[in-house]
């Protein structure tokens, strides 16, 4: 757009408040951060990200996330479909319901969660029969995981869900397609961008976090120990610049998390003709 | 039309047709399954708090908050989010104008810079302020010199919150302003209003349930917080323990009663916010069909 000039005041104020408070509460501690990590030196660092108990909580983290991030994506399309084309009883209060992670707090969903899949309580005590254990195991971990990234694919699958086309849907059926064929073949390409931008959300969310799972996962290194966790586990022993180190690695990998998403919304956007 | 995602509502509902849809016996089915793992997942965590906080007895419950520890973190928590929530506030109305009414560089490295807190893990959110105002951290020595405690006492509780809280408002409220545009306040501006004139008698009626929206995530998420104000905390019990913070040492004590009633307090607040947003969506939409019906142009 053409420079001009603004019609409308607040320009300055607007933006030097947004980016002083922006340098406060964010920026200017991030580079703390960043500063601290580079004070170690590179060998430090890198043996700090690569100790096997810090590798191991790796692939906790990340394993388990994407785990999550696909039985979600399995149910979350299903949830969303659900929701968007079928009208039945309490549907609006599903639809609310999906929320649910987001509102409540994850320390309240971890001991939730935990009581019920103790072993000594409701699917605990169903399930350790059968040989299963699910709390301060792998599968507790997915199971907070599953919860906290529920509400991801639900979400942005069901705007898209509501601004397909029914025509294509016409057009297939009139060409002779089943009702499998038709979900098949056009209706879950034009979804598939989004179902992945909300895997990647969820995923994202499932790799850093924290509180729900630490009750559930029993903690125990090498096994469900958590890098979260293992930040805070340094920071108590007051070693500051293996945080750092780790805090460092998290927030890459967060970083590659966001622009994975942002280029699959752009894709999503495209393909739908709105960018 | 706005292409970012969010479930802030920008479209009216569309209605299926009957060439278009499965069997019942696949819908069915499929209600069933979602209903299955909406259940499992959603509504008996739900349940279980209940159950548990009321187990040993309705007096116990009650009981539960006479604990002093306990009424101090109920305390904080609120205390906490009335500091950070309005900080956010004037922050996300400041940024939104920022963003949506005038064209500069570096918009989208700002917009991806306030999402930020959305996607680092709450952890982080601690961490950092202690690497800044920690004792060992770069701030550290001038604070110890001049008195001044942030990491483990309140100050450092209500940073972390407002980290990880920072961006609700903000994105609740950029879609929003960016679909509505600004014809109207630069018809008031030419008209002679001034800037706070404009904001409160156009933006801020046109924005209110946006802004709504973003407040009521952004106070739920700043009394539920856990990771980040877990690691600022020190958890000094009676003194910096929010609600969460105390569910956690009740529970670790094996009081499990106790730790489910406050722990109910939360879930009821969780229950509350999802009222109230699906409230505001719906008075959103409402206004927005309006919108559409008064003017007959473009959306």
């Amino acid at each position: 757009m053409a420079r001009r000039k603004h019609v409308l005041p607040g320009f300055g104020l607007t933006m030097g408040y947004t980016w002083i408070y922006l340098g406060i509460i964010v920026l200017l501690p991030f580079a703390g951060l960043i500063l601290k990590t580079s004070t170690a030196g590179w060998s430090e660092f890198w043996r700090t990200i690569t100790e096997p108990r810090v590798v191991a909580s790796y692939k906790v983290s990340f394993g388990i996330s994407a785990m999550a991030a696909a039985i979600n994506s399995v149910f979350g399309v299903m949830a969303a479909w659900v929701l968007t084309r079928y009208r039945f009883p309490g549907r609006k209060l599903l639809d609310a319901m999906t929320d649910l992670p987001f509102a409540l707090p994850t320390a309240v969903a971890g001991i939730a969660l935990t009581t019920l899949y103790a072993p000594n309580e409701w699917f605990g005590k169903l399930l350790t029969p059968l040989g299963i254990k699910v709390a301060f195991t792998d599968l507790g971990i997915l199971i907070a995981l599953t919860f906290i990234g529920l509400p991801f694919v639900v979400r942005t699958v069901q705007p898209v869900i509501l601004q397909l086309s029914t025509d294509v849907e016409e057009a297939a059926a009139c060409l002779g397609a089943n009702r499998f064929q038709t979900f098949r073949r056009v209706i879950l390409p034009s979804l598939f961008p989004s179902i992945l931008t909300g895997a990647t959300l969820a995923f994202g969310r499932a790799v850093g976090e924290y509180g729900s799972v630490i009750f559930i996962a029993g903690n125990l290194p090498f096994k469900t120990e958590i890098t979260p966790l293992l930040i805070v586990t340094k920071l108590e022993q007051y070693d500051y610049a293996g945080a750092a180190a780790l805090g460092f690695v998290m927030l890459a990998a967060s970083f590659g998390i966001v622009l994975v998403s942002n280029g699959l919304q752009a894709w999503d956007a495209r393909r739908r003709g709105i960018a | 039309m706005a292409g970012a995602v969010s479930n802030f509502p920008v479209a009216p509902v569309a209605r299926a047709r009957r060439a278009t849809t499965e069997s019942s016996v696949v819908k069915v089915i499929l209600i069933g399954i979602v209903l299955v793992f909406f259940g499992l997942f959603l509504a008996l965590p739900l349940f279980v708090i209940f159950q548990q906080a009321f187990s040993a007895g309705v007096s116990a419950y009650f009981a539960a908050f006479e604990d002093s520890a306990t009424q101090h973190a109920i305390y904080l928590t609120l205390l906490v989010a009335a500091i950070a929530v309005p900080l956010n506030t004037i922050f996300g109305l400041a940024a939104a104008w920022a963003i949506t009414r005038f064209h500069f560089r570096g918009k989208s490295l700002l917009t991806s810079l306030i999402d930020l807190p959305l996607w680092v893990s709450p952890v982080i959110g601690g961490l950092i302020y202690v690497l800044l105002y920690g004792r060992q951290g770069w701030l550290g020595p001038w604070l110890m010199d001049n008195d001044i405690q942030i990491i483990f006492a309140v100050p450092g509780m209500v940073l972390a919150t407002t980290f990880v809280t920072f961006p609700f408002v903000a994105r609740g409220l950029i879609p929003l302003m960016q679909a509505q545009g600004h014809a109207e306040e630069e018809a008031a501006s030419t008209l002679g209003a001034n800037g706070w004139q404009i904001f409160l008698r156009i933006t801020l009626p046109k924005i209110k349930w946006g802004l709504l929206y973003g407040v009521i995530l952004c106070n739920a998420r700043a009394m539920g917080e856990f990771g980040a104000v877990s690691v600022v905390s020190g958890h000094i019990r009676g003194q910096t323990n929010t609600m969460p913070l105390q569910i956690e040492i009740l529970y670790n004590e094996y009081q499990f009663a106790p730790a489910f009633a406050v722990a109910s307090l939360l879930s009821i607040l969780a229950l509350l916010t999802l009222v109230l947003k699906s409230l505001v969506e719906w008075q959103a939409e409402k206004q927005l069909r309006e919108g559409a019906n008064a003017t007959t142009s473009h959306p």
